[in-house]
């Protein structure tokens, strides 16, 4: 049920031509990909979808709307191109999960490999109860630390680009 | 959006429980959901809905350019700085066990302070983003 919801918004913001109907659309979208984590038991990834998804992207994207236009321009010619080529990409994606391993299969790579070690150590190891942060954190350690210069240089991006610092200064100066 | 009286009673009886809130995943993300990332993105939250519905002039000035750029860079530096610690106390780079004497407390006590330097920089970069956007206009 929450999948076809998600299936339709995410069509639905695709098709419309009005973009902030569309960025409210995604916010709707990641607010049920928050919902289907909670259903999937991931309920760090849907506390990050719903802050970072629902919330502040869908505020970023009305004001990069506000900055731009409301509508989207017509497309010159029919996406014929692009729509196969999604398709085709969709379609092998689709035919590559079905050698996968069945949802919560114990004998699962996923779960033979680091996962009890982390289950079983983690708390004893850490002193952490939730397993999710101390593999975050302590044994990802070094993962973690690359994610953070990622948003960091994102921002830090954003700011050389957009001149948020060099603007301010101008109009100190003068 | 000043003009709007709901929207302003609204948003001044929330922001403090939003950041009380960004807070509070900070400091329990060990033992719940959540952590420095999304307690970092709440706190932006906040100060963004501040903007949005008064002005952008005074969340400005609650939060000029210069620190925004300063925190992030401390917040990166914050959870470095734990790997280069960790390496003066004699273990690898981001081995928190020995920040104590007993391991599992160091692991805590590691996971605690670059939990607050991601949370850091998370919240600063968030808002370097909104502020340059909504500086162009």
């Amino acid at each position: 049920m929450l999948l076809v919801f998600v299936l339709a918004t995410g069509i639905a913001a695709v098709w419309l031509r009005n973009l902030l109907a569309s960025a409210m659309l995604l916010g709707i979208y990641s607010l049920l990909m928050a919902a289907l984590w909670v259903v999937l038991d991931a309920v760090d990834v849907a506390f990050t979808e719903a802050a970072v998804g629902a919330g502040l992207t869908t505020a970023l994207m009305l004001f990069a709307i506000w900055l731009t236009g409301r509508q989207e321009k017509p497309p010159v010619r029919k996406p014929w191109f692009p729509l196969a080529g999604a398709l085709i990409t969709g379609g092998l994606l689709i035919f590559g999960t079905i050698d996968m391993p069945k949802f919560g299969d114990p004998q699962a790579p996923a779960q033979v490999h680091v996962a009890p070690y982390y289950l079983e150590n983690a708390e004893a190891q850490t002193g952490v109860p939730n397993v999710v942060t101390s593999v975050l954190a302590s044994y990802r350690g070094f993962d973690t630390l690359g994610e953070v210069t990622v948003v960091f240089t994102a921002g830090m991006g954003v700011v050389v680009l957009l001149g948020g610092l060099r603007r301010r200064r101008r109009t100190d100066e003068t | 959006m000043k003009d709007y009286f709901v929207l302003r009673v609204m948003a001044k009886l929330l922001i403090p429980f939003i950041l009380l809130f960004g807070f509070y995943v900070q400091m329990h993300g060990d033992y719940g959901p959540g952590g420095g990332f999304q307690a970092g993105v709440i706190i932006a939250a906040a100060l963004i809905l501040y903007a949005i519905v008064f002005d952008v002039g005074p969340a400005r000035r609650v939060a000029p350019m210069w620190m925004l750029v300063a925190l992030s860079c401390i917040g990166v530096l914050l959870y470095a700085s734990v790997g280069v610690a960790t390496m003066m106390a004699g273990g690898q780079f981001l081995e928190y066990g020995v920040l104590a004497h007993d391991p599992a407390h160091g692991n805590h006590l590691g996971i605690l302070i670059i939990e607050i330097g991601v949370g850091v920089a998370v919240a600063a970069a968030m808002l370097m983003i909104y502020f340059s956007f909504a500086g162009r206009r």
